[in-house]
């Protein structure tokens, strides 16, 4: 049964997308500015990109952050599948209940709880605040996002495909290195992808398990914003932007292009 | 056969015995890794350190590294761990209730937080709706566009507004030229551009709920109440509203808790008029450098949140039930 598509749907979308993409278009319009009000339009310049590369405090900044968030989000990658496999796997275990709960209260912890409670540990054990603290706390952070994404492929997951290679002789290890995996594969750089751009965004659990040193870009944007709004910090959050842009199109676009192929094989089996 | 093959193939039988048990008992030991090794970091990394910020709560503040004293330990024996025990005390506690400070800000926050979900939930409604009744072929494509935005960051989005909302803004330039106002509107530092903010920042995480349970809806419903003659309000408030309300909590628990305890909204929208406890929070530790007051405001905030949580957290099983 298909529904009707009626008019007011077709407003209340596109009034939902202009109020999700205004704002952003707006921020990215602006970083061309000449003059140096961002309210004002003073013509077409790329002079705040130029002057964002000679802002030595903002590139290292960028440097930590993207170091930050890469090695948080690989770890975090491997900690949640596992987490996502504890879940969907081993549905009876002593404090099953504790486990879900740790993995699904991080989504929603208001970020100054997580943040103060992971500072008050690193000082419990005597850990130096720094590039490793930030890096143990997205990872805690992360994983669980990443364990959500995973789990939710893992439960549709057809379970007849690993007893058949097991039944085949296959040991359990071999079975989900050649079969699971491959299948969640999809799953997993989202996962990793997500906790790679939660990573970068992250202002408030950095702040607070941060030392010197290893200040990360949001931190610096946050320390100017506070200052003002200066046409610089939109270029700033205009690469950004660019940078996630970029890397979710591509991802989805090869997502696509591997669902085409594996149903071109799928295809091609049928007919044998 | 002879019976040399027969001994042989038996022999052979008994050996793959022998390698399967012992694959079976290393799949068993990998088994218990994979549950040991997020829990242990789960425990450590999130549950251990609630203990502290409770334990840091009943200490007092003191000028030294760290900034608070007892600093528990083992160092003077059992006698002595018994000792800093005595010294903990709920004064902080106590100082929470004295200072209406942190009781207007707890109850601002709470209001806050429903209000603005209440506004996500009418915002988010109707796109969801109309995302779960287009055309087979574009939903994926609409789902994409409502997920991209939060891709960008938290941060970004909530920068943006400033410079639409602030008084010689772009909106406020848009409404001085169409002649609809002649003052400059003050939105920038009030409460309303906190509803924004969050509202904006949070439309995703009610869309994606809403539109997921309402898609799964079967429309020959609608059909069979049209072709009895039940008008489409009525329609709409005793099938599809009933039918998505899985949706609406979700959506709003995912909006709500995060929102009580905001931090970035409230300080860039909001200004120093407003009072919300995450900020409160983050005053507290980075401006007082009181880590036990803010522990204290910490732990209250989550004996607030506990029951919203673990209605989430049971949302959320309820969920993977179902999927299964």
């Amino acid at each position: 049964m298909n529904p009707t598509w009626s008019r007011f749907n077709i407003t209340s979308i596109v009034l939902g997308f202009a109020f999700l993409y205004l704002p952003i278009v707006l921020l990215i319009v602006f970083s061309f500015n000449e003059s140096k009000l961002v309210t004002v339009w003073g013509g077409f310049s790329t002079k705040w990109y130029v002057a964002l590369f000679h802002n030595q405090g903002l590139m290292d900044a960028t440097w930590v952050t993207a170091r930050v968030a890469v090695i948080s989000a690989t770890v975090a990658t491997v900690l949640g599948t596992l987490a996502a496999l504890t879940l969907t796997r081993y549905t009876r275990f002593k404090g099953r209940m504790l486990f879900s709960g740790m993995v699904f209260a991080p989504l929603v912890m208001p970020e100054v709880i997580t943040g103060l409670s992971l500072l008050l540990l690193f000082v419990a054990v005597g850990l130096d605040r720094g590039f490793l603290t930030v890096t143990l706390a997205h990872i805690t952070l992360t994983m669980c996002f990443v364990a959500v994404v995973v789990q939710s492929r893992l439960v549709t997951f057809d379970r007849s495909l690993e007893e058949a290679a097991m039944d085949l002789g296959a040991p359990p290890v071999k079975t989900f290195f050649q079969i699971t995996l491959p299948v969640i594969m999809p799953a997993i750089v989202s996962g990793w992808m997500l906790a790679f751009t939660l990573s970068l965004d992250d202002l408030v659990i950095a702040s607070f398990t941060s030392g010197p040193g290893a200040t990360t870009l949001p931190m610096k944007i946050y320390s100017q914003v506070r200052l003002g709004v200066t046409p610089e910090i939109n270029a700033a959050c205009t690469i950004l932007i660019a940078v996630v842009a970029v890397g979710v199109i591509v991802a989805s676009l090869a997502n696509k292009r591997r669902e085409v192929q594996r149903q071109r094989d799928e295809q091609a089996a049928q007919r044998g | 056969m002879s019976n040399a093959a027969v001994t042989a193939a038996a022999s052979s039988h008994a050996t793959d015995t022998g390698k399967s048990a012992l694959a079976r008992l290393s799949a068993a030991f990998i088994g218990r890794l994979v549950i040991i090794i997020p829990y242990l970091w789960l425990v450590f990394f999130f549950l251990i350190p609630f203990v502290i910020v409770f334990k840091i709560s009943l200490s007092q503040t003191a000028i030294a590294i760290p900034p608070y004293t007892p600093v528990l330990g083992f160092g003077d024996g059992l006698s002595g761990f018994l000792a800093q025990l005595k010294q903990l005390s709920i004064d902080n506690y106590t100082w929470l209730t004295q200072d209406a400070l942190y009781f207007n800000a707890y109850v601002t926050s709470v209001i806050v937080a429903a209000i603005s979900t209440v506004l996500t939930l009418l915002v988010g409604y109707p796109i969801a709706y109309g995302m779960a009744r287009a055309p087979a072929t574009l939903r994926p494509t609409l789902l994409m566009l409502v997920i991209l935005p939060f891709w960008t960051s938290f941060l970004i989005r909530v920068y943006a507004w400033i410079g639409i909302l602030k008084p010689e803004g772009l909106l406020n330039q848009l409404l001085l030229s169409t002649g609809v106002i002649s003052q400059p509107l003050i939105v920038l530092n009030t409460y309303t551009a906190i509803f924004i903010g969050i509202v904006y920042s949070y439309l995703p995480f009610m869309v994606l709920p809403l539109y997921s349970s309402l898609e799964k809806m079967d429309y020959s419903l609608i059909e069979a109440a049209k072709d009895l003659g039940c008008p489409p309000t009525s329609a709409f408030w005793k099938i599809t509203f009933p039918l998505s309300v899985p949706g609406v909590i979700a959506g709003c628990l995912l909006v709500f808790i995060p929102a009580v305890g905001e931090f970035v909204i409230p300080d860039l929208l909001g200004g120093s008029q407003t009072l919300m406890i995450g900020k409160t929070l983050w005053n507290e530790f980075f401006a007082n450098r009181d880590w036990p007051v803010s522990s204290a405001v910490a732990v209250i905030l989550l004996l607030l949140l506990i029951v919203p949580m673990m209605l989430f957290q049971r949302a959320q099983a309820r969920a993977q039930e179902q999927d299964k």
